[in-house]
């Protein structure tokens, strides 16, 4: 018998949909533990052009790059990668009105055992408030699409960056 | 095509700049590095809207080429970078090559200092760093030194006519750039995105 069609029903899932939708084809990371199946999948969709970068600034500069050049893109990276990010920011992306997406997977919060990644973890709205960026943090399966498909249908319509960040209580998080 | 830094000539950004923007014929795209990269870059051409230049980033024009370059593959891409800013960002010559850009340029102008913050070494400078031999070990085989401006011609021909990645580094003098950009990012990102628009 044939498995029915099933809507997406796992965050990486709904993101990966979300991403089809508004046609960001190039996805760009610098690894992670809980964002595992979301680089899976992207790398098994021929949709995509998936690859790791060795920075999250890098990857930031190529998603920058191509949206220039026409091709729609994200960057997946976890909370203390973003840190690195506040430069590139605010003298690339947000000084040119770029509509880079980011999406974060949130570490250093309910449960974190690392008091580094907790502090860290601190910096990343206040971050992203000062420089006007708009963020939304992803908590539940049943609201996930319906964030994700706004958020990067906002970007793309705004020409302005977005963040997506995804909670331990979306994603479990990193046991 | 010279392999070594043994004997090189010391040639000058801002010409080799005018020389090599001259040559472009089929709308290739130049992102140039912040400071003296980006300044000679507009001074040599700065009607042409195939360029794009940096205010900030510091290290970032290959990883923004290296952007353009795959979403365009049938466009020519060239990054502009001094070799302080390259240092900042080596891992990005990896990543090129694990992609196998094959329509990227990144040219190097390597005079050993940060000749905007008041000419001082660079760390690679004091240890004898060799950038080509760092990105052929990073994995781009078509890494090369320009030893004159003849050679410079002709790497720059090889870029254009063969597959890449590729990158050339260019030994310059301490001149500071001639002209220095506008500073409005939002007119470049315009200019630039309607020339990406353009088809080659």
């Amino acid at each position: 018998m044939n498995e029915p069609a099933r809507p997406a029903n796992t965050w990486h899932e709904i993101l990966r949909q979300a991403f089809k939708d508004h046609d960001v084809r190039l996805v760009t990371y610098v690894p992670d533990n809980v964002l595992r199946p979301l680089i899976e999948g992207c790398h098994a969709d021929p949709f995509f052009t998936t690859f790791p970068c060795v920075r999250e600034e890098e990857a930031v500069g190529i998603v920058t790059g191509a949206t220039m050049a026409g091709m729609r893109g994200v960057v997946l990276m976890q909370t203390s990668g973003f840190a690195t990010l506040p430069n590139v920011l605010a003298s690339l992306v947000v000084a040119c009105q770029v509509p880079v997406v980011m999406v974060v997977s949130e570490r250093g919060t309910l449960g974190e055992f690392n008091p580094g990644q907790a502090i860290v973890c601190r910096t990343m709205r206040p971050i992203l408030d000062s420089m006007g960026i708009e963020h939304h943090t992803m908590t539940r399966l049943d609201e996930a699409a319906f964030i994700a498909d706004r958020t990067i249908r906002q970007a793309f319509a705004t020409r302005w960056p977005a963040c997506l960040i995804l909670s331990p209580l979306l994603t479990g998080g990193r046991k | 095509m010279t392999e070594t830094t043994g004997n090189l000539h010391v040639m000058n950004r801002a010409a080799l700049t005018k020389r090599l923007v001259a040559g472009l014929k089929n709308r290739e795209a130049v992102i140039g590095g912040i400071g003296n990269s980006n300044w000679d870059l507009w001074a040599a051409d700065r009607t042409r809207g195939e360029n794009f230049y940096m205010l900030g980033s510091m290290g970032l024009a290959a990883p923004i080429a290296m952007g353009v370059a795959i979403a365009q593959p049938k466009r020519r891409v060239f990054a502009l970078e001094g070799d302080g800013s390259l240092l900042m960002q080596l891992g990005c010559l990896s990543t090129i090559a694990a992609q196998g850009v094959r329509n990227l340029c990144v040219v190097v102008w390597d005079n050993g200092i940060y000749q905007i913050t008041g000419g001082q070494g660079t760390p690679a400078r004091a240890s004898g760093t060799d950038i080509v031999a760092i990105a052929r070990a990073s994995g781009i085989a078509s890494a090369a030194w320009a030893a004159d401006e003849a050679e410079f011609d002709a790497l720059v021909a090889r870029a254009l006519a063969t597959d890449g990645p590729h990158l050339i580094g260019v030994k310059i003098d301490n001149e500071p750039g001639r002209e220095q950009t506008d500073r409005d990012p939002i007119r470049f990102r315009e200019s630039f995105m309607r020339a990406m628009a353009l088809p080659v």
